[in-house]
């Protein structure tokens, strides 16, 4: 095998210089920034080049948006120079930033609802005027030059998650930028939205702009980039030409090891139906529905995928089977394994469904908001669950500290002590805590929204064998995920669910030849609308 | 563009801040006792600057003024228990992220209660059931004075802060009414003491004065703090303030939880209003808390809702209070001199927070080259 060592990722930059222009359109040279003990860059050295798109690669927590917010005017650097087209410069705020002509496309979104796309774009903009039929002019020029799909006049609120990067991007592009920053740009698009994302990306390079695109996805990296640089835990570790590398190479970079990347799915046994759900319809509290009309069963020995675009109705249809949604109509039936006695979980609080011997074990998406208390200790999350055992009022904090114990040593938790506020930790570590605790309850359905998010590859996969584990102890595991890729890998079932309702049900342990275009099956349920749900069905079972 | 770029290279900030988040307990204690110095430093010049007297004066008369015969003594002691008290009153709801203000009204509502038990019964029945129903009727009419903003916010979650604090208008008013129609002659606005011959429904301490009040208010605090931290209802009031879609989650019953924890808080104060009139004044006035309701809240925050070191600034603030008091006598100025002082440590002790969370970096020489 020939691995690339330091030596030969210095060549790999050293060639990249030859056929580009030599002065690099914007380079960092020995970036250093701390938050306190916490080294989050060190000794960082990149460059970017016109019409290149580089892509940042590393976990979570390994410094890619820290370093971004350094070249985009969020924070300053205690060491280390920046240079733009080869002059050294100060970039002390965002409004410098603009000045370099950087332009970044956060995460979050900042837009206002009730405003146009073009408002939006030109909000902030103190030019004297306020042209607002000139600016539209503008805003179509640049939808045209670099293929977007986006209507001017159409207000945010109406929009889906794309239309809004879209405004977000042509926002940067409409004040001039040359350098594109953009953080994990594809983690709320489907599949088909990232492919139209990479198109105009293209477009953009070939029109001479400078992208850097922040991710931890490994095939987006290597479909889209022309160099990849990688970080590890605040550290540079080399950038190489995506054209010479391959996933596992870029795995070890990043992680700092070798890792199997196969997630181990063995054949569920002895399934039987322990949940059933039928007919759910659900309002939010302004009183739109985002359930409606959703049936499905969860089986013993199984792991039920839930795919969808992030607000597809995922959280309400866990959190409703949990006792904490309002249900307007539906029913929830569980299925005791033992005496296959039926107990009807409609409009029950978590309180009473634990009283009727029910074992249900939930792990929120809102880990520290839900799961956990955020400035409680281990100890003191532990006893979440089981602080009301017990007569006499005051608490046994003995049993939850020998657990406690028992899930930092077992799943390796990284914490000073276990009273140290579990909201310190890092987020795969909260995960840990929280996973541990509710697999410790020892429950019969084990519902899991989005475990893995912000996890490292090593607690992605700690997490996927502990959720594996169960699956083969007889629980029933519902697993709601984002990384389709992912899902395809680990589930039995995966049930898409699209705009509050179930679009389709589809068998992921299907043959090869079907399992290339299962992804786009997927993506293309995500985002359909459901005529008649009940037909939907019927082809599924055809299929 | 170039020149613009050129222009703007020189400027470096001279400082940043950073967060920090781990600084050694020890460390930070030293810059919360180097804050109280440092306030101790600032009165020290203000007064130099108001009354012209050298600090080492300034110092002596403050605690001359706290200290300085048997009685100083124990009305300081007295002052710092009711304080406490209110504070340790207050602090179940602030745990819960309940934002009560209304202490001072929960507190003079008690007060009411109490002395219109005092008035009413009097010598009717023995001293010691006259105290244990004014007790009751103190904690009684505290309770719900509490309860009713707790259940608009648990049912229909009005905010809790604009309506604990109407509520203590109201009972002020109420106050006023009642001492309106008790005053001699009426109308004067001086109840004046209660039960003067009789002594019926007074705390009486034997030789040592407020001593039983003292007493009481140390029970009170060690038993809040074990109630917060060791009991099962402690645990669920810091899950719902920390997080209600957590408590929701593992099956609380938040409203519930609300409701008992405010209807707790409003007893303490009716123990706090019961303190003030039996053991201490023996009479009511509108002003009978005066204003120590609201300074409870700063005792309760100073002291990270710990009530053990709550007990703390208490003394402190009671010290600060009754110190400065002792200069305005002399001097002749006005109490809001007193204000002024209070306010110079309150400053420094919370301002000195920063220091404690942030640290400032200077830009370093090697830098700039």
């Amino acid at each position: 095998m020939s691995e690339p060592t330091a030596a030969s990722v210095s060549e790999t930059q050293a060639s990249v210089t030859d056929n580009t222009p030599v002065i690099p359109a914007i380079e960092l040279r020995n970036i250093t920034k701390t938050f306190g003990d916490v080294v989050a860059n060190s000794g960082i050295n990149l460059s970017v080049y016109r019409g290149e798109i580089l892509s940042i690669l590393g976990e979570n927590g390994s410094g890619k948006t820290t370093l971004m917010n350094m070249i985009s005017g969020i924070y300053y650097p205690d060491n280390g120079h920046i240079l733009i087209n080869g002059e050294e410069v100060m970039i002390r705020s965002p409004k410098d930033a603009f000045r370099y002509r950087i332009g970044m496309i956060h995460q979050h979104f900042k837009l206002i609802d009730v405003f146009t796309a073009t408002e939006n774009i030109v909000l902030g903009l103190n030019d004297g005027k306020y042209d607002l039929d000139a600016y539209e002019k503008r805003v179509r020029e640049i939808c045209d030059r670099y293929g977007f799909l986006l209507d001017p006049r159409k207000k945010i609120y109406d929009m889906s998650v794309s239309e809004k990067q879209t405004v977000e991007i042509i926002k940067v592009l409409f004040r001039g930028a040359d350098i594109l920053i953009l953080d994990e740009p594809t983690a709320v698009l489907t599949p088909q939205e990232t492919t139209r994302l990479f198109d105009v990306l293209r477009n953009m390079k070939k029109d001479g702009k400078s992208i850097i695109i922040i991710t931890h996805k490994l095939h987006e990296v290597l479909s889209l980039s022309d160099r990849v640089s990688v970080l590890c835990k605040g550290r540079y570790i080399g950038t190489v030409k995506t054209a010479e590398t391959n996933e596992s190479q870029l795995t070890e970079m990043m992680v700092g090891e070798k890792v199997d990347l196969n997630i181990h799915r063995s054949e569920p046994v002895n399934t039987e139906v322990r949940l059933k759900v039928e007919g759910l319809n659900c309002k939010n509290p302004d009183g739109i529905p985002v359930l409606k009309d959703v049936s499905f069963e969860a089986k013993c020995g199984e792991i039920l995928g839930i795919a969808g675009i992030a607000g597809s109705g995922q959280r309400e249809l866990l959190e409703a089977i949990a006792g904490l949604q309002k249900l307007d109509s539906g029913a929830i039936t569980y299925i005791h394994p033992d005496d296959g006695g039926t107990e009807d979980l409609r409009n029950k609080s978590p309180k009473q469904i634990r009283e009727l011997g029910v074992r249900l074990s939930f792990v929120p998406e809102d880990r520290l908001g839900m799961g956990l208390v955020g400035n409680m200790g281990i100890i003191d999350n532990m006893m979440l669950r089981s602080y009301r055992k017990g007569h006499g009022l005051f608490l046994n904090r003995s049993t939850p500290s020998s657990l406690a114990e028992q899930i930092i040593s077992e799943l390796q938790v990284v914490t000073p002590n276990a009273k140290t506020p579990v909201r310190r930790l890092s987020g795969g570590n909260v995960q840990k805590v929280l996973v541990g605790r509710e697999i410790a309850a020892a429950p019969t359905v084990l519902m899991a929204a989005y475990p893995v998010r912000g996890l490292d590859i090593n607690s992605s996969y700690l997490i996927y064998n502990l959720l594996n584990e169960q699956k083969e102890k007889g629980v029933s595991v519902i697993f709601v995920g984002e990384d389709l890729d992912v899902l395809i890998e680990l589930c039995d079932r995966i049930m898409v669910l699209s705009s509050g309702q179930v679009s389709g049900i589809v068998d992921p342990k299907a043959t090869p030849t079907r399992a290339n275009t299962m992804k786009e099956e997927i993506g293309l349920l995500m985002t359909s609308k459901v005529a008649n749900p009940s037909e939907n069905h019927k082809e599924e079972q055809h299929g | 563009m170039a020149s613009e770029l050129k222009a703007n290279k020189v400027h470096e900030p001279l400082f940043h801040l950073a967060k920090r988040d781990n600084m050694p307990r020890h460390k930070a204690l030293l810059i919360r006792i180097a804050s109280i110095a440092v306030g101790f430093v600032f009165i020290c010049v203000f007064a130099f600057l108001i009354v012209g007297w050298n600090p080492a004066d300034i110092l002596s008369t403050m605690l001359d003024g706290s200290f300085g015969t048997p009685n100083r003594r124990w009305d300081l002691f007295e002052k710092t228990a009711i304080l406490l008290c209110i504070s340790v009153a207050v602090t179940p709801a602030f745990r819960m992220r309940f934002w009560n203000i209304g202490a001072e009204g929960q507190t003079l509502i008690s007060c009411l209660a109490a002395a219109s038990c005092m008035k009413l019964i009097g010598t009717r029945v023995p001293n010691p059931l006259l105290l244990l129903i004014m007790l009751g009727a103190a904690v009684l009419a505290g309770a719900i004075w509490a309860v009713i903003p707790a259940i608009f916010k648990a049912f229909w979650n009005t905010n809790e802060t604009l309506f604990t604090l109407m509520m203590n208008y109201v009972a002020t008013q109420v106050t006023s009414y009642f001492v309106y129609i008790w005053s001699v002659p009426r109308g004067s606005g001086h109840v004046g003491v209660i039960n003067s011959d009789s002594r019926a429904g007074w705390i009486v301490s034997g030789q040592y004065p407020y001593l039983l009040n003292i007493l009481i208010v140390i029970v009170m605090t060690i038993t809040t703090y074990i109630y917060l931290n060791y009991c099962k209802q402690g645990y669920e009031i810091s899950v719902v303030g920390e997080s209600e879609n957590t408590a929701r989650y593992i099956g609380i019953n938040v409203k519930i939880v609300i409701i008992r924890t405010m209807l707790i808080s409003g007893a303490l104060c009716g123990l706090a209003g019961f303190l003030i009139v039996a053991g201490a004044d023996h009479t009511i006035i509108a002003n009978s808390v005066g204003g120590q309701g609201f300074t409870a809240i700063m005792v309760s925050w100073l002291g990270k809702f710990n009530p053990l070191i709550m007990s703390f600034f208490a003394f402190l603030l009671s010290f600060l209070g009754k110190g400065a008091k002792e200069i305005t006598t002399l001097t002749g100025l006005d109490s809001a001199f007193a204000d002024i002082i209070t306010g110079f440590v309150i400053f420094c002790i919370i301002g000195c927070e920063f220091f404690i969370h942030y640290s400032i970096r200077f830009r370093r020489k090697e830098d700039k080259a």
